[in-house]
């Protein structure tokens, strides 16, 4: 039982334009479901001048509110109710879907508007704020309709579990492999196409180069763990240098390495989505240090689909999309010196790395957008079997 | 004078209120119902599916006649189990399934011959089987939101369930083979 080219119609809550974790995950998914062969009409809030591609259907702008503590943008009101019904009732969909519709937001607005498979999405975990429960009625009247739920992560199920009842279905945010496939290294980084022009405002050390991204005041991201490793390391290899990106106080990175190591440290700080691919393609390993609380590394599965050759801790998360040690080595979390050894090894043997690096590219796949789409599909198929589309609701329902 | 008229106005607007929040909760219970039915409609041609998958390999003289036996037992069991069986029957097919999947080398073995006859049958076995998780997700979903609704106050008072039956969540380990 193949089914056909579904018409899914995907509401996003949030400006379209505006930088965001929702919007990028609706995007991918939209990309990969059209490329899966379905159509795909995704509505959404974006700024009169902003560049939409194709399927994506402006609802008007969204306008900043105080809500839950911090101003967010959102969309609301009766010309945003207007545009979702018309869309709705237009659209002639298979299968709705909505993202996070328990925002007040267009999300809610085309539950409230709609009769049908409504599939919904959410991501976010949230405590319970008053708000919710002094509307739980009039939110829930709207979020009933929802036949079929998915969280993106276990704490957003948890949180859903919690406030609202009932169940969802886990599918993980995808990954862009190919966002990540190919890049020239930083410059002055060797990289691992040894393409790059010696810059010489950066020491340059021909003794390889170890990689850490990620938060670097967050002590379970295992910086630390990786600093001191570099102590052993960096004293035994003269040239070695240890590249750090990710957001949080340079200096104070910087004020933890001794002295006669600080020059081969170089902390980039928070860089931008393109210099954070560049960095992955600049060293020769990766490290991941991380001491746990990590679901799924997202990190992780970036440097492998930019094909770093990784070393990380055996922490659970790591060891599954690791597929215990083939797509990349491990060591205990926490242990500086057995990164330190680890490390060392990996940098002495170039066909283990190139090994690591093809089988880390192969082993990402399975959490390509490609293959959350396929999930995502699944859960369609399942909601839509009655065979009735979706149809726009009778006001007041 | 007219003070009555006020106060007849007054109860007429009260009735109408009432009434119309009365039959808004209508609705809403009667939506609900409506999806337990629809959700466990998917969830049955689901387990049907995922049998139908089973017993294809089975038949398909890719596996070995034991574990052709296993699985065609176990999808048998489960397609002809009466309503008081029928959970264990399906618990004891995804753990069949688990059993002959997840052996060492099987879904290597199975994908190899060129034709790609095992490899198509892998494929609907794993969908069947995903969407059998999902659909029972949905269902015990929307079977824990009417349970909630038909314990409000309201909907215990007055007779808005008719004589729907307080429907019952599926319990079944769905766990899909790793292919």
């Amino acid at each position: 039982m193949k089914i056909g080219r579904m018409k899914i119609g995907i509401v996003c809550p949030y400006t379209w334009n505006v930088p965001g974790g929702v919007q990028q995950h609706i995007g991918d998914l939209a990309e990969a479901l059209i490329a899966h062969g379905h159509d795909v009409s995704v509505m959404t809030p974006a700024d009169d001048d902003a560049r939409l591609p194709p399927y994506v259907v402006s609802a008007g702008r969204a306008v900043p509110v105080p809500y839950n503590g911090s101003v967010a943008r959102l969309a609301f009101g009766f010309r945003s109710a207007g545009r979702v019904r018309r869309w709705i009732r237009e659209g002639g969909f298979d299968v709705l879907h909505v993202h996070e519709p328990a925002a007040p937001s267009l999300g809610l607005l085309a539950c409230w508007a709609a009769d049908g498979p409504i599939v919904g999405t959410f991501h976010a975990s949230y405590v319970r704020s008053r708000a919710l429960s002094v509307m739980s009625p009039v939110l829930s009247s709207a979020l009933e309709k929802i036949t079929g739920r998915i969280a993106v992560s276990e704490a957003a199920r948890t949180s859903l579990v919690e406030h609202l009842g009932g169940d969802a279905v886990l599918i993980p945010n995808g990954v862009a492999t190919e966002r990540y496939a190919m890049a020239e290294p930083l410059p002055g980084w060797p990289g691992r196409a040894a393409s790059a022009e010696a810059d010489p405002s950066v020491p340059r050390g021909d003794g390889g180069a170890l990689g850490f991204l990620g938060r670097m005041d967050e002590p379970r991201k295992g910086l630390d763990v990786l600093l001191r490793a570099f102590e052993i390391l960096g004293r035994r290899r003269p040239g070695l240098r240890l590249l750090i990106a990710g957001p949080g106080d340079a200096d104070d990175v910087t004020a933890r390495v001794s002295p006669e190591l600080r020059d081969r440290v170089v902390v980039l700080g928070l860089v931008s989505e393109e210099d954070k691919v560049r960095a992955y393609h600049s060293v020769d390993v990766f490290v991941a240090p991380n001491l746990g609380g990590e679901s799924f590394g997202i990190v992780l599965a970036e440097a492998m689909s930019a094909g770093a050759p990784i070393l990380a801790s055996d922490i659970e998360a790591f060891e599954r999309v690791l597929r215990g040690g083939r797509a990349g080595a491990l060591f205990p979390a926490g242990d500086h010196e057995a990164l330190a050894a680890a490390a060392g090894e990996l940098l002495d043997d170039p066909a283990r790395r190139k090994q690591l690096s093809a089988e880390a590219r192969a082993a990402v796949r399975a959490y390509d957008w490609s293959a959350v789409a396929r999930d995502v599909l699944r859960v369609y198929e399942t909601v839509t079997l009655g065979g009735a589309g979706v149809v726009e609701s009778g006001l007041g329902a | 004078m007219y003070d009555w008229i006020i106060d007849v106005l007054f109860w007429v607007a009260v009735v109408f209120l009432v009434a119309v929040y009365v039959s808004w909760r209508a609705t809403r219970l009667d939506r609900l119902h409506v999806r337990v039915e629809t959700a466990r409609a998917a969830l049955d041609a689901a387990l049907v599916r995922r049998a139908a998958a089973a017993l294809e390999l089975a038949a398909s003289r890719l596996l070995d006649p034991a574990a052709s036996l296993v699985l065609a037992t176990a999808a048998h069991e489960a397609r002809t189990a009466d309503a008081d069986n029928r959970e264990f029957a399906e618990s004891d097919l995804s753990r069949a399934l688990r059993a002959v999947v997840d052996q060492p080398e099987f879904v290597g073995t199975l994908t190899a011959d060129g034709a790609g006859e095992g490899a198509a049958m892998l494929d609907e076995l794993s969908s069947s089987a995903a969407k059998v998780a999902y659909a029972r997700r949905f269902y015990n979903d929307a079977v824990a939101q009417a349970r909630i609704a038909r314990r409000k106050p309201l909907i215990r008072i007055l007779p808005l369930a008719g004589r729907a039956p307080l429907p019952d969540f599926f319990e079944i380990d769905d766990d899909p083979p790793g292919i």
